[in-house]
């Protein structure tokens, strides 16, 4: 226990109140250096620059596989969805009025798309896919959608280069007030 | 009890607030009278049931009123194909002042709620930073702490207002994703500096412990200004529903950038794109281009009482009350109108009023069984003012629903209903 008087006695014993007062403020370094090595099996984060992406590598054609054993009860056989928000495939963000928004008609990075498998899907088993089950599952998710073809081998350094449709659909406006 | 005469200060029998102030009007203005009831004969007072017992002991941990047991959280049904996912809406219409109690704090859940040990429960910053640092619930305890009383919104509150017709609902079903409490944690920046930040670094992200391993990015200068790590919410310990052990607080900014159950903050140059900042959480505008990152919640207010779905069962004198917020500073005044928006009297606000809190507001109303429509709105220390709903549905289109913030109608008919309507 930290006690006022004890505060005050190494006050008392630094050259002034205000640098005791800092000692303490320093000895509140509490965190535990750990190594980003250690960080590998925790680190979950996959950025569109290619950073975060685990080895491994699949196809479409692979991940229907892998597609119709784990996603199709909520996504539907064709990733047509079971409602509204499940919906994976299709849409256009120009010519209908109120734009259907998928991975497909949406979504402006493909790293999404692996980080989010990654991290929260199946949603009754998150983290449960081999990341090569991820990249196959992805690709199948992307070629439904037309944006790849089926014998696309998508791994660390092709998924970087999937452009998506709505690419530039994005304003940044993290810095307004 | 003498007879008072009250001062009307808007159409529809709208009341001077200094009312609430107990302060003698008379003489000032149009006047409305409250009228001085006979007594009722058949009313005899005995001393009651309980006064006559002892009642029970103190208890360990406090438990509220049976008779106050209809108060709760309005939530879905479990849905087997989103497992845990779903929201709970605080009861806005039973509740007062400007703090929500933690069990009526509304919730937003992506895979539910998890059981987390605090021993177990770590928090890393890595990424962009001089020492990768690990921190245990134990650890952070000892840090210096701040406590500060902040509203908290999803974005996706209100949605339903950007829709053609008006919903039947309450200010429950279609608000009560806002809440209000006082929380306690430790300055963000306290803890990026003890890593020490990299100058390349540019964006924070953050992730929570729970299914989804919901992630967030926010730019570095945000998280190094007001941006919290909380561990307590008016008093105890966050509770599971929000975070348990410990959440990202973001004050002003949409719920979900303020992640639950934070486990993981990297520093990187870029933003990650996370799921819920590309899919979700965008504003597609009328030009189809959308908005990214989009975090201040707009000024805004609701009436909470008379709202919809409640009935006035007689004529005569309602505290017409309610809730108002910005994301961008305190509230420095709220309007209501009794007639659908021609007309404006000013509310009394309790004067506690602290930045990006909840502020609560009361006007005295004259109900005289006529057809009226209530309406409030606010303004912030920045100038900021509550758009009408047309305005903003009218700028922002309705491909996406988030960010509603335009004013509220509650429409009172003759028989005393009170309902949704745009107008
Ligand atoms: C138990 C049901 C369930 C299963 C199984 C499931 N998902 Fe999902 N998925 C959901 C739900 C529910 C959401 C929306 C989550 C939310 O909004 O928080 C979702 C969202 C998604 C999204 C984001 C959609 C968008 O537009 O934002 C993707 C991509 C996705 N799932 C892929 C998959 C893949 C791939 C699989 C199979 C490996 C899978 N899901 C299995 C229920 C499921």
């Amino acid at each position: 226990m930290f006690t006022l008087k004890k505060l005050l006695s190494a006050a008392a014993v630094s050259a002034s109140l205000a640098t005791g007062l800092s000692a303490v403020v320093q000895a509140q370094s509490l965190g535990t250096p750990i190594n980003e090595s250690q960080l590998q099996g925790f680190d979950l984060i996959a950025q569109p620059d290619g950073s975060g992406y685990p080895a491994g590598s699949g196809t479409a054609m692979q991940g229907k596989a892998v597609f119709e054993r784990r996603c199709v009860a909520c996504h539907g056989m064709n990733g047509e969805g079971t409602n509204a928000n499940t919906r994976l495939v299709g849409g256009d963000m120009q010519s209908e009025e109120r734009p259907i928004r998928t991975v497909g008609s949406y979504w402006p990075h493909a790293s999404t798309l692996f980080d989010y498998v990654q991290r929260a899907m199946p949603a009754d088993a998150p983290k449960s896919l081999t990341s090569d089950e991820v990249y196959q599952v992805i690709a199948y998710v992307l070629h439904l959608n037309s944006i790849i073809e089926d014998s696309l081998v998508l791994n660390k350094e092709t998924l970087m280069q999937v452009e998506m449709p709505n690419k530039d659909g994005f304003i940044d406006n993290s810095q307004a007030l | 009890m003498t007879k008072q005469d009250l001062e009307i200060v808007a159409a529809n029998g709208l009341i001077n607030r200094r009312h609430l102030l107990g302060l003698g009007l008379a003489g000032m203005g149009t006047v409305a009278s409250t009228s001085l009831l006979g007594a009722d004969a058949g009313l005899n007072l005995e001393i009651p049931g309980w006064s006559k017992q002892p009642g029970a002991n103190a208890s360990g941990y406090g438990s509220r009123s049976r008779f106050t047991d209809d108060m709760q959280r309005m939530s879905g049904n479990p849905n087997p194909l989103y497992p845990g996912g779903g929201a709970s809406r605080s009861p806005l219409h039973q509740l007062q002042g400007s703090i929500t109690p933690n069990s009526l704090h509304f919730e937003r859940h992506h895979a539910g709620i998890p059981d987390i040990d605090p021993a177990q429960h770590k928090l890393v910053i890595h990424g962009l930073v001089r020492q990768p640092l690990v921190f245990s619930y134990e650890d952070l305890l000892r840090y210096p702490m701040v406590s500060k009383i902040y509203f908290l919104e999803c974005s996706g509150n209100s949605g339903s207002l950007f829709g053609p017709n008006p919903a039947d609902g309450s200010a429950q079903s279609l608000h009560g994703l806002v809440s209000g409490a006082e929380w306690t944690g430790i300055p963000l920046s306290t803890l990026l500096d003890e890593a020490g930040v990299d100058s390349d670094a540019q964006w924070i992200n953050a992730v929570g412990a729970d299914a989804a391993s919901m992630g967030r990015s926010i730019p570095l200068n945000r998280a190094m200004d007001d941006v919290m790590l909380a561990l307590f919410q008016n008093g105890e310990p966050v509770r599971p529903g929000q975070g348990y052990p410990m959440r990202l607080f973001v004050p002003g900014c949409e719920g979900n950038i303020s992640v639950k159950w934070l486990t993981q903050i990297k520093l990187t140059r870029e933003p990650t794109h996370f799921r819920d900042e590309t899919s979700k959480y965008t504003d597609t505008q009328l030009d189809r281009k959308s908005q990214q990152f989009t975090f201040p919640m707009g000024i805004k207010s609701v009436i909470t009482a008379p709202s919809g779905q409640m009935k006035l069962e007689r004529q005569g004198i309602y505290q017409v009350t309610g809730i108002a917020w910005s994301g961008r500073g305190s509230i420095r005044r709220v309007e209501v109108s009794a007639d659908g928006g021609r007309t404006w009297a000013d509310a009394m606000i309790d004067s506690h009023q602290s930045e990006k809190a909840l502020a609560r507001f009361r006007i005295p109303w004259q109900w005289s069984g006529g057809d009226a429509v209530l309406q409030s709105r606010a303004t912030d220390s920045q100038g900021n003012v509550q758009p009408t709903r047309t305005s903003l549905v009218t700028e922002k289109g309705n491909i996406s629903t988030y960010h509603f913030h335009g004013i509220q109608s509650w429409a009172v008919n003759t028989a005393g209903d009170v309902a949704n309507v745009y107008a």
